[in-house]
């Protein structure tokens, strides 16, 4: 609520929340990182994961994906924000429960544990694609993929087994089938 | 070998490419060599204004009057910060701006030197693109493009950050023959069928009203002559926003005044009774929508915008046209007179109830003020100033505050590109360098900059620029020796506590008038007004006139807090509801 004194409209109820995948490909040029998030932060949008890295080196174009809440409206107004900036080249948004895209999310999991939590570890990881990159014998360093939903689980799960540092990079999307998005 | 022109000498190259004839500028460390370039370029005339935020404000007057995208030169840090509230004061009343910036020499960015701010980093918010120019290569390219940038689609501010090795290092010069495509950006594609379904809502309408905005101003002088031909065709009734006065004549009878906050009786409920809304080239302001659940609660809304997300940003439409305003009317004047040949006889008898009532509405004659023979009321000072310099054309820009409204309520403009305000930011010391601008750009008529004695003060020191280049501009102070508006605001929401609103210690501004060497009027008595002001306006040269009125004026009509348009307050001869109570004081 704002103070009951102003000199602006007070705010009217809230919609639904969704949780959406937008997937922008921008000019990777110094700076454009910074408009998007800009953009987000500037209009009070959300952003609840994000995962950059340049895709095309010929044609220098980058792909930024963001994870993000907000009302329908508040998603429409997000895209179209977004594609007026200048480096962006194009925007897709995905409903997170879209069945026709794949969503995913790579953790690094440090577990510092005696032999046996490890191993129970391990089993736990096992759905998740699990790739070990270091073992000594008080620890290990886990690689999976997964859904943020699937890592936040985890997460919380192997706490008890000694889990002490945890990194991730935020949710990739890719279109299921042939085509791609134009 | 083809030659190799330095960083300087591109910029004015392509300056002159774009044909731009004049630069707001302020010299500093950063920028000096492009200063060193300006004597080869005699095309370029530079403005020295005195202070940056002049320059800016400046840029925006001559762009809002004449159509052209107005330059700015500024140097590092200081410079470019004073500038930022110019760029913004842009961005949201969408002003084609290049602003160039000095930058301290590459290899120093990033090391906290002198003058040194993070200027694209700042800027970032309140432009609609910016470049930090690294590399030489790279300086055509961004010359050109911004440009683009700033005068296609929905117009705005850039700005090139230049810094100062680069302005000294060397390049080819190309000249872009072909407009690159800008990633899309630009969106005139808008379908028949849009056109259609817009027919047909027309074709339909029993209580339509057409709601114009500053797009149909951006869209070019021509616009504005497709906007009237357009609404004298369906015979709706039209109102205004504050930025989109003069796209329709003001004393037309089809014009039944600005709406919004401070907008007329009749407007305002057209808005919340209608069955039709047009919106063509406004953005649904929170000023102009009052409270969004009881927006026009009857109506089919069209929204017609070049802008695609200012499509259902705040108020949901039923069916929305992006593409240039001019364009997409003219299309649809095409289909009426081609198609539907009845259209403009059936359309008077659907809608003659309508007229009807909004003549009721007219009858309340809402503008209206208790006039005075002892002190100048300033609702008056406009009247008369507006029936004494009606009958030239005559350029007005304003600060902000209630002299505005007034201005806007009072002033009646018929032809585009007259009316410069600080609309969407709201910015104190708009009008005194908006009207340098504007002057530069018209050198032979009238500007009249309708002031208030608090928002002139900000920016009191570009009076020096017009005396310096013979700019005869008109300050016009409707000094009330109050924040006006931020008094009625505590009058009406703070128990009357006038909390530093009061403006102490004020100068007299004919001395102040003499001190810059142009001439000071002071009128403090309705019977001497007329006099006065044509006075000022016969005086060859720049005039600041100090026009004391009615400390304790209001601005009325008023929508007041937490009340749909069709519940206004009327002013003072309508007492019994001017109090606003409870919950609604929050909302004014």
């Amino acid at each position: 609520m704002s103070s009951p004194k102003s000199a602006y409209s007070i705010p009217t109820k809230k919609g639904k929340l969704d949780t959406h995948i937008f997937v922008v490909w921008v000019d990777n040029e110094s700076g454009v990182l910074a408009r998007v998030v800009g953009l987000f932060s500037g209009r009070g949008y959300n952003i609840e994961s994000l995962a950059v890295a340049e895709v095309d080196a010929t044609k220098n174009i980058s792909r930024i994906t963001i994870v993000t809440t907000g009302t329908p409206q508040v998603i429409d107004q997000i895209k179209l924000q977004l594609k007026k900036l200048v480096p962006v080249h194009k925007v897709a948004d995905f409903k997170r429960e879209d069945k026709n895209v794949i969503f995913k999310e790579m953790a690094l999991l440090k577990i510092v544990a005696q032999k046996k939590k490890i191993e129970k570890c391990l089993k736990e990881c096992k759905k998740f694609n699990p790739v070990i990159l270091d073992k000594t014998n008080k620890s290990v360093v886990v690689q999976i993929t997964a859904l943020r939903r699937e890592i936040d689980k985890m997460s919380k799960k192997l706490k008890p087994y000694g889990l002490t540092s945890t990194s991730r990079t935020g949710a990739i999307a890719m279109t299921r089938g042939a085509q791609t998005f134009k | 070998m083809s030659k190799l022109y330095t960083g300087a000498e591109i910029v004015f190259k392509y300056l002159e490419d774009q044909e731009v004839e004049y630069i707001f500028g302020y010299p500093g460390g950063a920028v000096l060599p492009i200063y060193d370039e300006l004597k080869n370029h005699s095309s370029i005339k530079h403005i020295l204004v005195r202070h940056e935020q002049g320059a800016g404000h400046a840029a925006e007057g001559y762009a809002r009057s004449s159509g052209k995208p107005g330059v700015v030169l500024v140097t590092s840090g200081p410079g470019a910060t004073n500038v930022v509230t110019a760029l913004t004061d842009a961005y949201m009343d969408s002003i084609p701006l290049v602003c160039i910036s000095g930058q301290v020499p590459t290899h120093l960015i990033g090391t906290d030197a002198f003058q040194e701010c993070d200027t694209t980093g700042i800027t970032r918010p309140c432009t609609k693109h910016n470049w930090l120019v690294k590399d030489i290569k790279e300086l055509p390219k961004v010359m050109h493009e911004a440009f683009k940038v700033a005068t296609t689609g929905r117009p705005g501010p850039v700005l090139i950050d230049i810094p100062k090795d680069i302005q000294f290092a060397k390049t080819n010069y190309t000249k872009f023959k072909k407009e690159k495509k800008l990633n899309g950006k630009i969106h005139n594609k808008f379908s028949e069928n849009e056109i259609n379904q817009l027919i047909d809502l027309i074709s339909k309408a029993k209580k339509p009203v057409v709601y114009t905005g500053g797009g149909v101003i951006n869209s070019g002088p021509q616009a504005s002559e497709t906007l009237k031909e357009f609404v004298r065709l369906i015979g709706f009734p039209i109102t205004s926003t504050l930025q989109g006065l003069g796209a329709f004549p003001g004393d037309d009878n089809q014009f039944i005044g600005m709406l919004g906050m401070h907008g007329t009786y009749e407007a305002n409920n057209a808005m919340h009774d209608c069955d039709l809304l047009i919106n063509i080239g406004a953005r649904f302001d929170d000023r102009i929508t009052g409270k969004i659940d009881e927006f026009s609660p009857k109506s089919k809304k069209v929204h017609i915008d070049i802008d695609p997300s200012s499509i259902n940003k705040i108020i949901k439409v039923d069916l929305a046209i992006v593409g240039d305003v001019n364009e997409v009317i003219k299309s649809a004047i095409k289909k009426i007179n081609k198609k539907q040949n009845g259209l403009k006889d059936s359309n008077k008898q659907r809608i003659s109830k309508w007229w009807e009532q909004i003549q009721k509405w007219r009858t309340k004659d809402s503008l209206g003020f208790i006039n005075s023979d002892k002190e100048i009321k300033p609702q008056h000072a406009v009247k008369r100033l507006y029936e004494l310099t009606k009958n030239q054309d005559t350029f007005i820009t304003t600060e902000v505050g209630q002299h505005q409204m007034w201005a806007a309520q009072h002033y009646k403009f018929n032809k585009p590109n007259r009316w410069m305000t600080s609309g969407g930011l709201g910015t104190m010391g708009y009008g005194l360098p908006a009207a340098v601008g504007v002057q530069i750009a018209h050198p032979d008529k009238l500007v009249i900059d309708i002031a208030g004695e608090a928002s002139v003060l900000m920016t009191i020191q570009e009076m020096s620029t017009a005396v310096q280049y013979n700019l005869p501009i008109k300050i016009f102070i409707l000094n009330n020796q109050y924040m006006g508006m931020v008094r009625q605001w505590q009058e009406l929401l703070h128990e009357k506590n006038y909390s530093e609103s009061y403006s102490e210690a004020l100068p007299d501004f004919v001395k102040l008038a003499e001190a810059y060497g142009c001439k000071g009027i002071k009128a403090d008595n309705p019977d001497e007004l007329d006099d006065k002001i044509k006075e000022m306006i016969d005086y060859d040269g720049p005039v600041i006139f100090d026009c004391h009125v009615d400390p304790n004026e209001n601005c009325f009509p008023m929508i007041p807090s937490g009340k749909p348009h069709n519940q206004m307050i009327l002013g003072p001869s309508d007492k019994e509801e001017n109090k606003i109570t409870g919950k609604g004081k929050s909302l004014v």
